[in-house]
């Protein structure tokens, strides 16, 4: 019979679907976080005059606003339908406010670069940057709603915690590529985001991890993701420290803002794995939902958690 | 046109003068017989390809789970169920003693520690009043039907795959060489006809019944009492509920047991329920993203 606190299932079938998607969708995750996170970051080193930094972050938004739709139509079933994406607008479909938001980015920056390389059209280019400030932000952090909206445990049970995780993970990798390739008079700017974005990752990190419960929390934990996840945590968090110490030395600046850059796509990559691994695991579905049931039912909880409490959603 | 329980965003406020009953199947499990035969009308009658001939090494499902190219699954779970002695007469008792000791002189391995059942049911696309695979298309691929059913338009699906994580059921996926997501339609084709969907048309003993979704929430509370009352107490009704997390559904199940055995998730949620709080997460964590920025750039020396 089925052991206690064990969830029953069919012959350990998995109860959802796993997600299709390849390996480009983890990786527009962090191409769009760090371009996301660039765009705010041209504008106001520009502001403050700061033409070194406001370049090298201007480019970073552009060059991801290239590689991003590559990336994505790369992924699709039917690749030469990507346009069917702009059919409609639907906010129920975060994948959908997310094509708007990557076109309207995408243009945005474009007009940004050209003031920024070439003078031309400044004032344009101006609000070009305006309008890159404000919907890079949505790049970087709309991706983590996308997953978190899906029925996939680990992704599902961990959304108020996600969308932070993805701001912060942005702050760092776009500073840290900031960092790697600015000359180090114009980057302390770049170095103060990238030390203070990886320790809100590190910590943000973390509180998914705990929050969950045992049953969905093993996929941050264990197996592959966990140790993706754990090579991430050692990049980001020794990149830090060598771009807080690096004190105006290029090759540390270089080596730790890099350093960041690899943490944060090994953050992307080892959540999407996890995510992966507890759809697959039936007890991940069905420990959560049927200690939700009995609590209703006045029945004890036993599936989820090893402490009993409630599980919430 | 229908109770208000049974209407959907779409359904049928955008159809107006066009509008349909809302049809549903509800799949009665306590009379199947584990046939396929749904399986394979279904399969026939809209050329969904093959899905693998394969043997799973599980009870006698070989066809594993729903997907791509499986609109109907058939379920087959074997249980050893303690006895109940006040089911059985005394004689039984007796001869049941004496068997079992004899089985434990001769150390002889015995199934005779429990009852045993067969549980079948066939599965299918649910057709949920709140549906996250339609909420979350990006192409509007997924649409709600006169009917009120969810279906895919093929010529419009560009693979993107979001509903297949979304699909609280786990019912859609791709198919490998295509790359668009297919699932079960209710044979949409055959409802415009005034048709009953295939695998219903050729289920033998009616454990899968279609019709208009209202009346066949009265039919099973009927059936359900009547199984509860001839001695399975375990019986219930799965997604009847308006109030559940997909808000009902269109394909409802009367089941022996609890959901998990039979591979379904024993309380599933839409999605899409907790978006408007996820907007608001989001746009919270994009603003502190620019906060962010301006105090790493402001806060100190270029």
């Amino acid at each position: 019979m089925v052991p206690p606190g064990e969830p029953r299932s069919y012959y350990g079938q998995p109860v959802i679907a796993k997600p299709v998607w390849s390996k480009e969708i983890p990786l527009y995750f962090w191409v769009g976080g760090v371009a996301g996170a660039s765009a705010p970051l041209a504008l106001l080193a520009s502001w403050r005059g700061n033409d070194e930094l406001a370049r090298r972050a201007q480019g970073a938004a552009l060059a991801g606003a290239v590689i991003s739709p590559v990336l994505l139509i790369k992924d699709l079933g039917k690749p030469q339908r990507f346009l069917n994406m702009l059919r409609v607008f639907k906010v129920t479909s975060p994948m959908s406010v997310g094509s708007w938001i990557l076109s309207g980015f995408g243009a945005a920056v474009t007009l940004g670069a050209m003031r920024e390389f070439t003078g031309l059209l400044p004032r344009l280019g101006r609000a070009g940057q305006y309008a890159g400030a404000v919907l890079g932000p949505g790049l970087a952090t709309y991706t983590a709603t996308l997953i978190s909206n899906t029925a996939v445990p680990a992704w599902h049970d961990a959304r108020d915690e996600m969308p932070f995780v993805f701001a912060a993970s942005s702050l760092a990798t776009a500073g840290g590529l900031a960092t790697a390739l600015t000359p180090s008079r114009s980057a302390a700017a770049a170095r103060r985001l990238t030390v203070a974005g990886a320790a809100a990752e590190l910590v943000l990190t973390e509180v998914v991890k705990r929050r969950l419960s045992e049953r969905v929390g093993n996929a941050y934990h264990g197996g592959r993701p966990g140790q993706f996840l754990r090579a991430a945590e050692g990049l980001t968090g020794v990149g830090a420290v060598v771009v807080a110490t690096s004190r105006g030395r290029r090759p540390a600046a270089i080596a730790g803002g890099l350093a960041v850059l690899a943490g944060g796509l090994l953050e992307r990559w080892g959540i999407f794995r996890a995510g992966v691994a507890s759809a697959l695991d039936p007890t991940a579905t069905v420990g959560p939902q049927r200690d939700r049931l009995n609590h209703r039912e006045g029945r004890p909880t036993r599936y989820a958690r090893s402490d009993g409490s409630t599980p919430s959603g | 046109m229908s109770t208000p329980e049974l209407v959907t965003t779409f359904w049928p406020a955008t159809y107006g003068e066009d509008a349909k009953s809302r049809m549903g199947f509800f799949t009665d499990t306590s009379v199947c017989i584990g046939c396929k035969a749904c399986e394979v009308a279904c399969k026939e009658w809209n050329g969904v390809p093959e899905d693998g001939l394969n043997q799973l090494g599980m009870s006698m499902d070989n066809t594993g789970g729903l997907g791509a190219d499986t609109w109907r699954h058939v379920a087959f779970i074997e249980q050893r169920r303690p006895l109940d002695i006040s089911d059985g007469a005394p004689e039984d008792l007796v001869a049941h003693a004496s068997l079992r000791s004899l089985a434990d002189r001769v150390d002889m391995p015995t199934h005779e520690m429990g009852d045993f059942r067969w549980l079948m049911s066939s599965d299918v696309c649910k057709h949920c009043t709140h549906a996250a695979c339609l909420d979350v298309c990006p192409t509007g691929a997924l649409f709600r039907t006169e009917f009120g059913t969810v279906v895919v338009q093929e010529d419009v699906c560009n693979g993107c795959g979001y509903c297949v994580p979304a699909c609280p059921f786990g019912v859609l996926d791709q198919r490998q060489d295509d790359g668009r997501v297919w699932k079960c339609t209710m044979c949409y084709d055959r409802l415009k006809a005034d048709q009953e969907p295939a695998c219903a048309k050729a289920c033998p003993t009616d454990s899968i019944q279609f019709g208009p979704l209202e009346q066949l929430r009265e039919t099973a509370q009927a059936r359900l009492e009547v199984v509860i009352e001839a001695g399975e107490k375990g019986a219930s009704l799965y997604l009847g509920d308006p109030d559940d997390g997909v808000g009902g559904a269109g394909a409802f199940f009367l089941l022996l047991d609890e959901p998990e055995v039979y591979g379904l998730p024993p309380d599933p949620v839409a999605a899409t329920r907790d978006l408007p709080d996820l907007w608001r997460t989001t746009a919270l964590a994009a603003g502190a993203l620019l906060a962010g920025v301006v105090a790493a750039v402001v806060g100190g020396r270029q």
